[in-house]
This record gives structure tokens, C-alpha cells and sequence, in this order.
């Protein structure tokens, strides 16, 4: 038995497929590529069994002209693990379309989030370097909070406050 | 003995996992009971097969009782029992905490039907990889533990989780298929996918050979264990799901690739022809993680972060290749999967409490959860490596190992994780600082444009109007920052009117039905004049379940008493690397004393 150099044209053949379709933001492509992916993996399992003999089973065939059956059983297990995942990834793709109407990658807001953030954070400014009116409300130098509890408590004695802002309305610009 | 309990921890949870899912929504009762009695009783063989292992030495079954290298074999030696009683226990403790989440959701969080099947098939995946003793085996142990994993992040199905769920997916599958080719190519220059007869037959390949298989190997465990080049993947996708699954994903699923990682480079691989380039791989992660996570205000991203940057302490041990440097790597594994399910069970517990995990919208909680506080503060300094707790002791073996090596590089990576250190001191303060020890009052502030507008649009648009109609300010209802706010309103409000005006529309009526609503509601308290400045804002903290509180406790206090026990522990771990660097346990397990020369 020769050794055949279709297989491992088929294996580069099928890696390239996959790993250009895995590269794209569409999952549809991704679970494509995923499917060749998996299908060259198992065909380089079958070809790392040596060349091909006959079928492994005592009785029609001498050990000595039997195919090595172990990578046969391994890509079998390899193709119901695949199977299984190909299934899921389905489902999440059409879980991802019922929910945003796309089946591409989509952007981590939370990164760009935190690319935007100033390199600043306000509690880390010291109120004292800030105008008195750029202070926060409740810092010892700015109003005097009980003050003002103080003066509100005793002009609106036993009256809860029931007053809201009204939210602005659209035609009223000043 | 031992060859009726190696089985037990891979076959326990896939049967409790298949009883539980036919009990399934019918007695909840009945299943949280059954996964917690599973989980237990795998916790027990752990211990006794550590027992056993560290007593006795290795051991192996072969699982049916085929002849050696033909059928399957699980081998118990002292660093997988360790890793099954580790894993064990930290998959109990998020067991129970997830089951007092599930109790207090009412379900909707972790839809409880589905989640402990699969719970318990990831932990008879986790417990299957640590056993196996052939490489296939090894796969499909990975393979199990990732199809739950998959499951488990994408529960509930929220467009977040969908979208992370997809990165993970995708990343975890790639290395699944590189695996996999290492294995077809294992095969075909060796014949034999059994580990210990690998590790006789691969010694006999030319060089080049060698270096592929082993660099094929590397890449698909590093991506699992999120090694940095390797490791993008990991803060994307973890921070989404649901506080339990993250954190059993954050303790477990990353140790399982460095465990791997650890017998590819004893027992396989044992020459040193990668170990430069783990140990600049090691620097990267540890110093780019950390940098990462100090960026980063979400608590559970920056826990993440932490988590990518603390693999590189373990493939420094690794890297070494010296017993003090494995046994060092083994101690911080045990350490950090503990630390880590830890720290993120309390990020859902602060979560809980605070109603967010950002660090910009907390603040107050040590006055308002003294316990939670205590909760934070301990694993967080355990974390960061602060002399009683074990980090500090898993820390200073690694450094003392990378100074013995003597060679320049060691030096400096022992230089770069005592930076690493202090830097995730400074992370675990801030968040400390932020969240738990600034007062509650404290306005969050803008962080970017988007969080302003929806933020400040509803609270500083009537406070601005109020202000131009001074008739109407005068009985403002919250009477503590009629100056300050006022004055300050244009500032952010005009930067934020650019952007997303219907946005705005949109929560300003939502905040003028909250106004309604505090304005009407029949308790005084939340209208008092002006005690709470920020009051319309202020989320009331909710009591927290007892059970996530104790089953967080627990971990914590295992997490400190793993001080105690560091003695006996470290002797452990540097009996395993014993084991690990001589090779000849592990192969005369399986082969029996006389076939290995």
C-alpha cells in the first residue's frame, strides 16, 4: 500500500477552510469553519492509523492486514463530541438572533467602557483644590447641611414635604 | 481499595446528574438534596484516595479490566487526588451557595432544573481530566467539563450571556480541535496514547518532533489556563454569568489547563526545551493581567483579571522545573482555586447588596454589611499575599524556588510577581476603598458618557430648571444639595444633552415616576428633609440569604484555615512534586513494578 498524498491535501485543504471561516464575525461562518475544522482533525486522526487494510474483525481478516481500529474509535467519540457542540452552537446562534436580530460577534461594551474612563475619578480629586461652589454638597466646607435641616425642620414643622419637580415639558424653552 | 474509589468521583456526579435531571422540576427539594449528598460523598473518596495516595503512593485502575495499555486507565498519584479534594470541596461550597440563590430568586437566576445536572456532570468532567491516564481520556474529561461549562454560562439566555457565551465557545472549541490534532499526530509518531507509555516512547523521537508535539500540547492547555497571549478570552466572558458558575468556573476550569500544563511538562516532556518560553509566557501574564485588573471598576472583571494574572505565578513554578518550583506551583493552585471561587461568591454577594458590581455605583457597604466587609476583606489580603494567609506562603515558595534556580531570568521574574503582588494589593484596595469604605452618600461619578447621560439626565434636568425658577426651589424636597447641585448641573448635563437625547426622554420619565413614587408613598422616612442627600437614589440594602452568606463564610474560613494546615499541605505538595519530577511512580502505577527500567 502506497501512501496516498490525497489525504493530506484534503486535511491543509480543509484546516484553511476552517480556520478563514472561524476568523469571520458571522456565526453562521464560524460554526462552518468550526464543522470543517472538526472534519480535518478527524481525517488526520484516520490517516496517523497508518495505511488502510482491512475491516478489524477476527475471523475475516489476519491481524497483519487488519486497519488499526483505536483512531476509528477515537474519531467516533470525536464526532458525537463534535455533533453535540455543533448543536449548541445552533441553538445559541438562534437564541442570538431572537434577542438582537444579529448572528454576528458582537462589541464588548464594558471594554470600551473602560477605554473611555477618564484617567481621573472624582473621589480621588481633594475637594479643598476645588472652588467652594464646585464642592460636594455634603463636604464639611460647602453648606452647612444641618443648618439648613435645622432652618427647614422649624418653618415646616410637621409637614411632609409632598413637593416634586415637574419634569420639564417639551414646548416650554426659556 | 483504592481501585473501588478512583472511579467513584467521575461516576458519582454523572449518576447524581442523571437522577437529579429526572427528579428535575418536579421536587427541587429532592435534587438540591441529592447534588449536595453527591458532591459530599465525592468529597470523602477525595480525601480517602489523598489518604490512601500519600500513604501508599500511586495508583492505577484499569477501567474494565482491560490489559494495560489497551483499555482506559485512571490514575490516582499525590497531585490528582490533591487537585479531586480541592476541586471537591470548592464545588460543595458554590453548590450550596448557589442553592441558597436559587431559594431566594424564587429560580429565575439559575433556572435550578438545569443548573445542578449540569453542575455535577462539570464536576465529573473536572474529576475525570485529574484522572485520566491516557490523553484521550484526558480530552474527553475536557470535553465534558466544557459542554457543562458552555451550558452553565449561557443559562437564562440574556443577550450579555449569549455574547459571551459565543467568545467563550468559540475560543474553548479551537483549543478542543488543537488538542485534538496534538493527539492524532501523538498517535501517529508514537502508537500509543497512554501517558506513561508516552512517556517512554516520546523520549525516542527525533527532536524536531519533540518540540512540535510538545508546542501543540502547550498552546491548547495554555489556552485553557489562559496563559497571556493566550488568555484575551477569559475577563470577556466569565464577568456575565451568574455569581456561582463564575465563580466554580474561575476556581476550577483554569487549574484543570495548568494541571494539564504540569503533566505535559513532568511526565511527557520532562527536558527543558520550553521552559524560557513559559517563563517569559509566565511574566507576560502575571504583569499584563494585573495591569488589566487595576484598570478595570467592575469588580468582577477585575476579579478576573486577578484570576489571568495569577496563572502566571503557577507557570512560573512550573517553568522552573526544580521540586521547590513545582511544589510551589501545586501549593498556589490549591490556594488560588480556593481564593478565587472566594472572592467571586463575594462579588454576588455584593452584587446582592449593592444592586451593581461596578465599583463607581457602591460605596457604603462596610457601614451598611459589616459582615460582607469582613467577607471582602480577608480573601481579598489573602489574594494579595499578606504575610499570615496562604497566598503569602504560596507567594514566598515560589520566590525562594525562583532565587535557588540562579539563573538571571528567575531573578527577574521574581521581581516582576513581587510587583504583581503589590499590584493586586492596590486592585483588591481600590475596590476596598470604592465600595466598601467611602460613605455612602458620595454621588457615583460619570465615567463615560453614556452612564451620564442615563445617570445624570433624570437627576440634574429638574434640579437645573429648579434652580432658574427660584420661587420653586425654595421647598425643594431634597434640601441638602439645592446649592451644590445646582451650581454644578450644567457642567455634566450640558455635556450629556449631546448624546442620546431619546435616551434621556425616556429616563426622565422613569425618573419622574420615581419622584411620584417617593413623593406619595405613605412612609415618611423616605421624604425626611433632607437627611438623605441622595435619597431618591439610594437602593435600601437588602437583607442578604443566610445560606449564600454561610456557604460563603465557609469558604472564607477554608480559605484561612488553608494557613493552618499549610505545613502538612506544602510537605504534600512537595511529596507530589517528588513524584512528579521522577516519573517512575507514576509509570510503575500502570505498568506494574518490574516493566519499568
Amino acid at each position: 500500500m502506497t501512501p496516498t498524498v490525497v489525504l493530506p491535501v484534503i486535511i491543509g485543504g480543509l484546516y484553511a477552510a476552517g480556520v478563514y471561516l472561524l476568523l469571520d464575525r458571522s456565526l453562521t461562518r464560524v460554526l462552518l469553519g468550526f464543522l470543517l475544522l472538526g472534519n480535518a482533525t478527524n481525517l488526520l486522526l484516520l490517516s496517523a492509523g497508518g495505511p488502510s487494510g482491512l475491516a478489524p474483525i477476527l475471523g475475516y481478516a489476519e491481524p497483519g492486514e487488519m486497519s488499526d481500529p483505536l483512531p476509528q474509535a477515537l474519531i467516533l467519540t470525536a464526532i458525537v463530541i463534535t455533533f453535540g457542540i455543533a448543536s449548541f452552537l445552533l441553538a445559541l446562534i438562534y437564541r442570538s438572533w431572537r434577542l438582537v436580530r444579529q448572528e454576528v460577534v458582537g462589541v464588548d461594551e464594558e471594554d470600551r467602557r473602560v477605554a473611555r474612563r477618564s484617567s481621573t475619578d472624582a473621589d480621588e480629586i481633594d475637594p479643598d483644590d476645588l472652588a467652594p461652589e464646585d464642592r460636594p454638597a455634603m463636604h464639611a466646607d460647602s453648606m452647612p447641611a444641618e443648618d439648613v435641616e435645622r432652618v427647614l425642620a422649624r418653618d415646616y414643622a410637621g409637614i411632609p414635604s409632598d413637593d416634586v419637580d415637574l419634569p420639564p415639558t417639551r414646548g416650554e424653552q426659556r | 481499595m483504592i481501585s473501588v474509589l478512583t472511579p467513584l468521583p467521575v461516576l458519582l456526579p454523572l449518576l447524581g446528574a442523571a437522577v437529579a435531571l429526572l427528579v428535575g422540576g418536579r421536587h427541587p427539594m429532592t435534587q438540591r438534596v441529592l447534588s449536595i449528598l453527591v458532591l459530599s460523598a465525592v468529597l470523602v473518596v477525595s480525601v480517602a484516595l489523598l489518604v490512601l495516595a500519600d500513604a501508599d503512593g500511586a495508583a492505577a485502575v484499569s477501567v474494565g479490566g482491560w490489559p494495560v495499555p489497551l483499555g482506559i486507565v485512571l490514575v490516582v498519584d499525590r497531585l490528582s487526588a490533591l487537585m479531586l479534594v480541592v476541586a471537591a470541596t470548592v464545588a460543595l461550597g458554590v453548590l450550596i451557595f448557589a442553592v441558597g440563590q436559587g431559594a431566594a430568586d424564587g429560580d429565575e437566576e439559575t433556572p435550578i432544573s438545569i443548573f445542578h445536572p449540569t453542575f455535577l456532570v462539570l464536576i465529573a468532567g473536572v474529576a475525570n481530566a485529574f484522572l485520566a491516564g491516557d490523553l484521550f481520556n484526558l480530552y474527553v474529561g475536557f470535553e465534558i467539563l466544557l459542554t457543562a461549562s458552555y451550558v452553565l454560562l449561557t443559562l437564562g439566555g440574556s443577550a450579555p450571556r449569549i455574547r459571551a457565551g459565543i467568545t467563550y465557545i468559540v475560543v474553548s472549541l479551537l483549543s478542543s480541535i488543537l488538542f485534538l490534532a496534538a493527539i492524532a499526530l501523538v498517535y501517529a509518531a508514537t502508537g500509543t496514547v497512554n501517558m506513561a507509555q508516552l512517556a517512554v516512547r516520546l523520549q525516542e523521537l527525533p527532536d524536531g518532533t519533540q518540540l512540535l508535539l510538545q508546542a501543540m500540547l502547550l498552546i491548547a492547555f495554555c489556552i485553557k489556563a489562559a496563559v497571556f497571549p493566550l488568555s484575551a478570552w477569559l475577563p470577556d466572558s466569565y464577568p456575565t454569568a451568574p455569581a456561582p458558575v463564575t465563580a466554580v468556573f474561575a476556581g476550577l476550569l483554569t487549574k484543570v489547563g495548568v494541571y494539564a500544563v504540569i503533566r505535559t511538562q513532568t511526565l511527557l516532556f520532562p527536558g527543558d526545551a520550553f521552559d524560557d518560553v513559559l517563563m517569559w509566557a509566565a511574566l507576560a501574564t502575571m504583569v499584563i493581567g494585573i495591569l488589566g485588573a487595576v484598570a478595570q471598576t467592575d469588580i468582577r472583571r477585575i476579579l478576573s483579571f486577578t484570576l489571568v494574572s495569577h496563572i502566571g505565578y503557577m507557570i512560573f513554578g512550573i517553568s522552573l522545573a526544580s521540586q521547590a518550583g513545582l511544589a510551589g506551583a501545586i501549593f498556589y493552585v490549591v490556594h488560588h482555586i480556593a481564593i478565587q471561587t472566594t472572592l467571586f461568591l463575594v462579588a454576588g454577594l455584593v452584587e446582592r447588596q449593592g444592586g451593581s458590581t461596578s465599583v463607581d455605583r457602591l460605596g457604603g457597604l462596610a457601614v451598611g454589611s459589616p459582615l460582607l466587609a469582613i467577607l471582602y476583606f480577608v480573601p481579598a489580603m489573602n489574594l494579595a499575599g499578606i504575610p499570615p494567609f496562604s497566598g503569602f506562603i504560596g507567594k514566598l515558595g515560589l520566590l525562594e524556588a525562583g532565587i535557588a534556580d540562579g539563573g538571571w531570568l528567575p531573578v527577574v521574574l521574581v521581581g516582576g510577581g513581587a510587583v504583581t503582588s503589590l499590584l493586586t494589593l492596590l486592585a483588591m484596595s481600590r475596590v476596598w476603598n470604592r465600595a466598601f469604605w467611602r460613605p455612602p452618600t458620595q454621588a457615583p461619578e460619570d465615567d463615560t458618557d453614556d452612564a451620564a447621560a442615563a445617570d445624570a439626565g433624570p437627576e440634574i434636568v429638574p434640579a437645573a430648571v429648579a434652580a432658574d425658577a427660584p420661587g420653586a426651589a425654595g421647598t425643594d424636597a431634597d434640601g441638602g444639595e439645592t446649592d451644590g447641585s445646582a451650581d454644578a448641573g450644567p457642567g455634566p448635563g450640558g455635556s450629556s444633552a449631546s448624546s442620546a437625547r431619546g435616551g434621556r426622554q425616556a429616563a426622565r420619565q422613569a425618573a419622574w415616576k420615581r419622584h411620584t413614587a417617593v413623593a406619595t408613598a405613605s412612609t415618611p422616612a423616605t421624604d425626611g428633609l433632607g437627611d438623605e442627600p441622595e435619597g431618591g437614589r439610594e437602593r435600601p440594602l437588602q437583607p442578604l440569604p443566610r445560606v449564600m452568606v454561610g456557604a460563603t463564610a465557609a469558604m472564607v474560613v477554608v480559605t484561612v484555615g488553608l494557613t493552618a494546615v499549610a505545613g502538612p499541605l506544602y510537605a504534600v505538595a512537595d511529596r507530589a512534586a517528588g513524584d512528579l519530577l521522577d516519573r517512575t511512580p507514576y509509570m510503575s502505577a500502570v505498568f506494574g513494578e518490574e516493566d519499568v527500567e
